[in-house]
């Protein structure tokens, strides 16, 4: 492939970096999103709502383009010269934006699920809120998030193949180079997608181990 | 009243004016939603006293029971554990009320154990490790000591040999019986029970009468929300009936339930009539 082969290995480094820290900080997202959705607090409810709504209701390249442009225009202004803001970060940022967004919505539906007394007998024995969580509310909403969770994490596997765009070197946008240079499309868009279905099919049995091990307890 | 008297002197520690309540709701009103459940009830739980609360479906018993370790928190009136008065904020334009002193609210809730009709295990946990979670992150103890605390009580209620079983496999009694390990594991001065058999088929309810049973026989404060009308009469030092938000009627079970003064309990013990 022209030397390309090595190109393709830092593509796969990056496209794993970028899900990786993205998700990482979009669970976290995710977790205080679903907080303040069941929060008591109106404000909070609204700013959640309003995040979620908006976030699941544009198209995730043009969450990344606005992140991308919005974010040079915004340190342009702040700095006073123009920078670029680094397409690694805008990635990253755009993707956790993305899916801390489903990852909220993802987790609200999972604590719902919980039945409301198993809160009530933690609150009963005199646990604090936040222990409630840990040990209680956690732990429970973990086996029930858990299949939605890995099909996001595929998802953004896969969406990280839209920072190309903006020129971050991942594996998409090695094959869109390597297919312009080399001019054999065919073989450089197989290789890309043989590269992402490893990364999906590795995620996918990771899943499911998790998932045996974590309700072989409770089945 | 005369048999009142005698009760009481039966166990001087019974006595009423001598003895501080331990628990006690004070002209406690709760609104749900619209509908008004309670409408100014109070009710006082001296120590060793069994109080067996009755009542139709609807007439508020559980949501008293919830209202005394505050799962519901009263719009107004006053619950006391003791000598020290519960920290209650009244509803304030678009909130409910809600407890003022959440760090007192935990102090005395793990002070009065809970049993619930739907049990509410912690499915993820083991026996063993359902009834360990409050010694071990309420009191502070070790989880050697906390061991030894959760086996004790799960011994008492005859299930030490399923500690490690998970929930799901156990029965409905079986379960309801670690609940039962689950609150005495905190020492707990009062006991509620949330029609703690409704939940189960009739041939558990049995194992499970009887562990509250010999809860009552050693002495414990405790208050029974049920549907078990014999067994409240043999239990109880007292039964309270509720209709319509409000307590009806209030005394010895022999007295009580035998002689209703009021329509309303003749009807709930005789429906047939």
């Amino acid at each position: 492939m022209g030397g390309f082969e090595e190109q393709f290995l830092r593509g796969l480094e990056t496209t794993v970096l970028v899900a990786a820290i993205s998700g990482a900080f979009g669970m976290l997202v995710g977790l205080a999103g679903a907080a303040a959705k069941l929060s008591r607090f109106r404000a909070l409810r609204m700013v959640a709502d309003a995040y979620t709504t908006i976030v699941r209701g544009v198209p995730e390249l043009l969450v990344i383009l606005l992140v991308y442009f919005g974010g040079t225009a915004a340190l342009t202004a702040l700095v006073g010269s123009y920078v670029e803001v680094s397409a690694l970060w805008a990635g990253v940022f755009s993707l956790t934006v993305v899916f801390g967004a489903y990852a909220t919505e993802i987790f609200r539906g999972a604590i719902q699920a919980i039945p409301r007394g198993q809160t009530e007998a933690a609150l009963s024995i005199g646990l604090a809120p936040w222990q409630t969580w840990l040990l209680v509310i956690l732990p429970q909403m973990a086996r029930i998030a858990l299949p939605a969770l890995c099909n996001l994490w595929i998802s953004l596997l896969k969406d990280t193949s839209l920072i190309s765009i903006v020129g971050l070197s991942d594996i998409m946008r090695v094959a869109v180079v390597g297919a312009g240079s080399m001019r054999d499309p065919l073989t450089f868009y197989l290789a890309a997608s043989a590269l992402y279905l490893m990364l999906t099919s590795f995620s996918l049995l990771t899943f499911r181990l998790v998932e045996r091990r974590m309700l072989a307890p409770v089945h | 009243m005369q048999t009142a008297i005698d009760i009481h002197s039966e166990n001087p520690r019974r006595g009423r004016a001598a003895a501080i309540a331990s628990l006690r709701a004070e002209n406690v009103h709760k609104t749900l939603g619209t509908h008004p459940v309670l409408r100014g009830v109070s009710l006082a739980a001296y120590p060793h006293e069994v109080i067996s609360v009755l009542g139709a479906s609807g007439s508020g018993k559980s949501t008293l029971l919830r209202c005394l370790n505050l799962l519901e928190v009263p719009d107004s009136g006053e619950i006391w554990f003791r000598d020290e008065k519960l920290d209650i904020r009244p509803p304030a334009g678009r909130n409910g009320a809600r407890i003022g002193d959440a760090r007192q609210a935990r102090r005395v809730r793990a002070s009065l154990g809970m049993v619930f009709q739907s049990f509410n295990l912690w499915p993820h946990k083991t026996a063993l490790e359902n009834v360990m979670e409050g010694p071990v992150h309420v009191r502070g103890l070790t989880r050697r000591a906390a061991t030894e605390c959760a086996e004790h009580y799960l011994r008492k209620v005859g299930l030490i040999e399923r500690r490690d079983h998970y929930p799901r496999h156990l029965s409905g009694g079986q379960q309801q019986r670690v609940a039962i390990a689950r609150a005495l594991a905190m020492e707990p001065e009062v006991l509620l029970f949330d029609e703690p058999t409704s939940a189960l088929d009739p041939e558990l309810t049995g194992e499970v009468l009887r562990a509250i049973r010999s809860l009552a026989e050693e002495g414990r404060t405790m208050i029974l929300v049920t549907h078990e009308l014999s067994f409240a009469r043999e239990v109880s030092s007292r039964v309270a009936f509720m209709q319509g938000g409000r307590i009806e009627e209030e005394g010895p079970p022999e007295e009580v339930l035998s002689r209703p003064a009021s329509a309303g309990l003749r009807r709930f013990l005789d429906p047939v009539c």
